[in-house]
Order: structure tokens, then sequence, then C-alpha cells
């Protein structure tokens, strides 16, 4: 019965799979999935393949509507979803980049060893609880102004940090330098304002976490040496948070008004999810300056988490900055829409590239990533579940060639939410996880039923399709011993 | 005549949705509120303490539908009120006026479950057949 997919896709290799024009009337281009054929089983029964083919509608994209191993059923976009327009010709799509514009995912290195950890991992979990607001309903303890607001939606991670909240290499080891440029604070709603006031410095709820992880497996020292991971058993530090309701807020304003821009530009869609305009248009300019400002504000948000973790390490441990070592890797977008230049038939090309729920991964040698990562190439993070593993990889020349230099973000949900409550209790999941040396605090005990290992797809046959294809390198594997989630 | 269903979860991957009844779509508005609210909190446990007017135009029925939700979602995110109960005043294709009762949350009293980000177009169905079936997909 889940064979039925045989007869839609095309097989390219092992890891690609093609959805022809054929497929949909209204595909102006084929749809590429990068999966291994027993994933795609699971899949196939999700209708994601219907939401790869409805991307391909859009105007302007270019070769493909792509879809990373991670993929699963979004709205209008699949989560897991790459697709590049042409801005001369081509569209923006708020519902490409997603809700919670700019989540995304910063990693932290320390001087620490897992058994240094272990033995103050109670303590350690309830001062970080404590000292990061998280869960529903929470606010931050940041109290800014509105124009203070304004200021960080222009300048990003900057803000922070000239405020004493962190340093100015966190900034250096950030995409984009935790700014991106064009953020319009008067293309953002008052609406949004309000929403993202009192949620600053917060890490939310739902599938947001803090992880306390260690070194498992490495396979690139050299590589991980670069990035400041020496060892095996090493502690890391994993912060996984987005735009809050800031975003959230934005995106549900541009998907109303570029809905109007839809019938304006006599654009044809198959789901009104992918509202949409030219990337040229005043609408589209409009969106991609208040999407530019709610990535700044995650990245804003990052940088304090970031901070209260280094306060709550030093106060545990009893230890300097210095001792502890705790420098930031480096901070990735999982939910963005980039103007990037990529080759097309021998020419550049200035495409708008959609990811949502995917990873930059920038080669060695591009000119946008860390000089200190020049020669290796940019920091992939790939969160997991909260009881198995997380993936740090590199980007790769084949990113650039074959996905617009991207690849997958993390584990990708298999069962609902309801169905994981449904079938397992916080209290037991909780237990579980201490029977596997894991130390967890949540704010509530649904979230962490909803959040349950059991609920996701293996990130480690996820993080394999994305290396055996080649569009990034594995170069280490962590395992968490204690998460916050909100 | 009243329904005796007002509404019921239901289960998507990454997210949930609800599909809200009504003898009328003014019912039917109402009810998909209140499926909302029940995905955030107990409405058993939420007072009315407190009311706020809605006052919404949109492009058609099926956009009226989506800011109405989104304008609730704005309220809980912005100022924490959960509702549970509410009166829709007035609705045609476009424009739509309604009061929600409630109250301010609290942790003391309230259990907050599910944090929602947005009502999405995805699956978005208004149906008409013997009363109103409306479904509607958040994020969350």
């Amino acid at each position: 019965m889940t064979s039925r997919w045989k007869e839609i896709v095309k097989k390219i290799d092992d890891y690609r799979w093609e959805i022809p024009t054929s497929y949909k009337e209204g595909m102006s281009v084929p749809g590429l999935i990068f999966s291994s054929e027993s994933m795609l089983d699971h899949i196939f029964e999700e209708h994601a393949f219907e939401q790869v083919a409805n991307v391909a509608f859009l105007p302007g994209i270019v070769r493909y509507s792509l879809a990373m191993p991670d993929i699963h059923w979004g709205y209008g976009f699949p989560i897991g979803g790459v697709a590049a327009t042409r801005v001369k010709d081509g569209v923006v799509s708020p519902g490409g980049v997603g809700f919670d514009i700019n989540c995304g995912v910063r990693l932290v290195r320390t001087n620490l060893t897992e058994e240094e950890v272990r033995t103050r991992i109670e303590p350690l979990v309830n001062e970080l609880f404590c000292n990061i607001p998280s869960g529903l309903g929470s606010e931050g303890k940041i109290r800014a102004s509105g124009k203070e607001l304004d200021e960080v939606m222009v300048m990003g991670s900057r803000w922070a940090v000239e405020r004493g909240y962190g340093l100015p290499e966190d900034i250096v080891a950030t995409e984009e330098s935790g700014c991106m440029k064009g953020a319009r604070a008067d293309k953002v709603s008052a609406k949004a304002k309000k929403r993202g006031l009192p949620q600053l410095g917060t890490l939310g709820s739902g599938n947001h976490f803090l992880e306390v992880a260690v070194v498992d497996e490495l396979y690139d020292r050299d590589a991980a040496r670069v990035m400041g991971i020496e060892d095996l058993g090493q502690v890391l530090l994993l912060i996984h948070t987005g735009s809050r309701g800031f975003g959230h807020q934005i995106c549900s304003d541009y998907v109303e008004l570029l809905g109007q821009a839809v019938k304006k530009y006599g654009i044809n869609l198959p789901d009104r999810q992918l509202a949409c305009a030219p990337v040229d248009s005043p609408e589209g300019k409009d969106y991609l300056a208040a999407m530019a400002s709610a990535a700044n504000y995650a990245w804003t948000n990052r940088q304090f988490i970031l901070h209260w973790a280094r306060e709550s390490f030093a106060k545990v441990f009893n230890k300097s900055q210095a001792e502890l070592g705790m420098r930031q890797i480096y901070d990735v977008c999982h939910n963005i829409a980039k103007i990037e230049n990529y080759d097309i038939d021998g020419k550049t090309e200035k495409l708008c590239v959609h990811r949502k729920g995917a990873t930059r991964a920038f080669p060695a040698g591009h000119p946008d990533i860390p000089e200190v990562y020049r020669g290796i190439g940019q920091p992939v993070l790939i969160p997991g579940d909260m009881g198995r593993y997380s993936f740090v990889a590199l980007g790769t020349e084949a990113a650039m060639a074959e996905t617009f230099g991207s690849t997958c973000h993390g584990a990708g949900r298999l069962k609902s939410r309801g169905a994981a409550k449904r079938s397992l209790k916080g209290a037991d999941v909780a237990r579980s996880l201490a029977a596997k040396g894991i130390t967890v605090k949540a704010g509530s005990m649904a979230s962490l039923a909803e959040e349950a290992p059991q609920a996701y797809k293996d990130v480690s046959e996820v993080v394999e399709i994305t290396h055996q294809a080649g569009i990034s390198l594995k170069v280490a594997k962590t395992r968490p011993i204690g998460v916050i989630k909100g | 005549m009243t329904m005796t269903k007002e509404f019921e979860i239901l289960d998507h991957t990454a997210d949930v949705g609800i599909i809200a009844y009504g003898v009328d779509l003014k019912q039917a508005f109402a009810n998909a509120a209140k499926g909302l609210f029940s995905l955030i909190t107990n409405l058993g446990d939420v007072d009315e303490a407190l009311h706020r007017d809605i006052d919404l135009t949109a492009a058609d029925e099926e956009s009226l539908l989506v800011d109405w939700l989104n304008e609730l979602v704005y309220y809980f995110d912005a100022e924490g009120i959960l509702f549970k109960r509410f009166e829709i005043i007035e609705l045609n294709d476009t424009h739509l006026k309604a009061r929600g009762y409630g109250e301010k949350a609290d942790n003391t009293k309230h259990e907050l479950k599910t944090g929602v980000k947005a009502a999405t177009y995805h699956m978005l169905k208004i149906e008409k057949n013997n009363g109103y079936r409306l479904q509607v997909i958040f994020d969350i």
C-alpha cells in the first residue's frame, strides 16, 4: 500500500527522488526530495508530496522545489522545504519562511567535561530553568521600551551585546553577524510590537529548548578542533528558540497582506497559505523588511539567553568565564528568506532563497561565513529530540550546486502532538529520560509528552542522508544530559 | 435549535486543528473560538471577569475566519486574556463584530497547555450542509 509513491517519483540515486512536473498541472519546476527509500513511505503517507508540488507553482522558482529528508507536512510549504525564486521576476512568500521567523539554534562550547557536570547537573538545570524565562505566557526580564524595540529590530544581537549581554565575538560567530540588513521598524504592525515587547529574552514553549550536551562521537576531528570541540565527553550548550509572538504576528499580518497582492498581481496558487508577492514589488519589499526585523529580534533573544546561561554556569561551578571557556561556536537560522547569488546556467543570478525548516550550508571559502571557518565550511547545527542526539555538520560545495546552499534542520515529527499525549504521560517521559541519564525540567508535563523522543524521527537517519548526498558533512554527534523545556 | 457538538480537535503531525459546528455561521465562528481556547487551557477554569470588543473587516469569509482567530491569539499573547464565551453580534462575508468574555491568565488558577502561534489557511474549510462546519489548522 505504501509503494504507490513509486509510480509518482523518479529515482535519481539512493538519496534523490524527483517529482516530475506532470504530477500536478501548474508546477513550473519538478520537486526534488532528499530521502532514503525507507523514509519515503512516511513522507508519502503524510501528503508532503502535495506540498512540494504546490511550492513548484511559485512564479520565478528556479530548478526545483526542494525537500530535505526531515520534511514533514506543514501549512502551505512543507517543513524541510527549500525554494529559490528569481529576484527580478519571482515572488517572496511569508509561508516559505514560517510563523517563527528565524527560529534557530546557537551552539556554545565549554571547557567542562561530562564528569564535572554530572555531579552538579540537578543544580545546573534548576539554575538555568530559574534564570531563563520559559513556558507559555512567560514574560522576559528585559523591560524594553517601544523605542528600544525599534532599535532591536534594526541592530540585532549587537543591541544586547552593547548592553553587556554577551561578547563581541558572539556576534562574529552568528549567521549574518546577528543583524540582517534591510530591517525597518515602520513595516512592523503595532500588534506585533505589542506581542514582542514582553517576550524579548524568553525561550518560549513547544519545541523550543535549552540543552546541556556531551560530545558523543567525532567524525571529523580537525574540523571539530577549529570549532573548539576537542574531545569526546566535552560539554556543549545548545539553545533553540526564535522570534516568539513578534515573528508570529508579522507572519500572520503579511500572509493577509500578500493574500491581497496575489489577486493584484494575478498569481495562480493552489493553497492560500502560499500567499506571495513579487520580490521586487512594494508588498514583497515590505515583507522582507518586516521579516528582517523579526530575524534580528530572534538573534537578540538568543543573545540574552546565552548571557543568562553563562551566568548560570559560572554560579553553579563557581568558575570565571575564562575558566569555563563558553565560546559561541555558531548560530544558524532555520526559518528565513535570504537574497543570495547563485550560478544558474553559467550566469550569476540573484535569488530569494526560502528556507523553511532548513539550514544554510555554505562551503569552505565562502565570503559570508566567519573567517575562522573559511578553511572548513560553515557549521551546520541540527538538533534532534531530547532523548537521543544532535549533530554538528559542515556546509559543502555540493549544497551550493544543488540545494542553494541548504541542508536539513532537525529530526522532523513522526507523531502528532495529540497522538504523543494520548500514548505517553509527561511524568513517564521524564522518568525514562532520567533512566538514560538525562535531567529534564519542563514548564508543563503536557509539553514534555508532546515533545517526547518517540514523537520524532531518528535524526541520525536524516543526517546520514544529507551526509551521503554530500549537501552537509558530519563533524560531531552530541547527546543530552540536561534539558530545559518551555 | 442548538448543535449537540460544539467542536472537536483534529490531529495534524506538526500542528493541531479544530472542527467547529454551528446551526448558523455566527454560532460556528463562536465555537471555533471556543475550540481555540480549549487548546490553550481548560475552559471550565476560566471566569467571565472582563470582555473585549472585536470589529474586523476582511476580503472574504475565509480571511474573516482566519483574522478572527488570529485576533484572539493576539489578545492572549499580548494581554494574557483567556476567553471562554463569545457573542457574535454581526457577521457577513467581509465584516465581523463580536464580544469575547474571559479573564487574564493566572498560573495559579489556569493550566496553560498549548501555545498557538497562529491560525492558518492550510486545509481551511467553511462548509454549509445542515448548518455549518468549519475546519482550521493552527501552527503551534
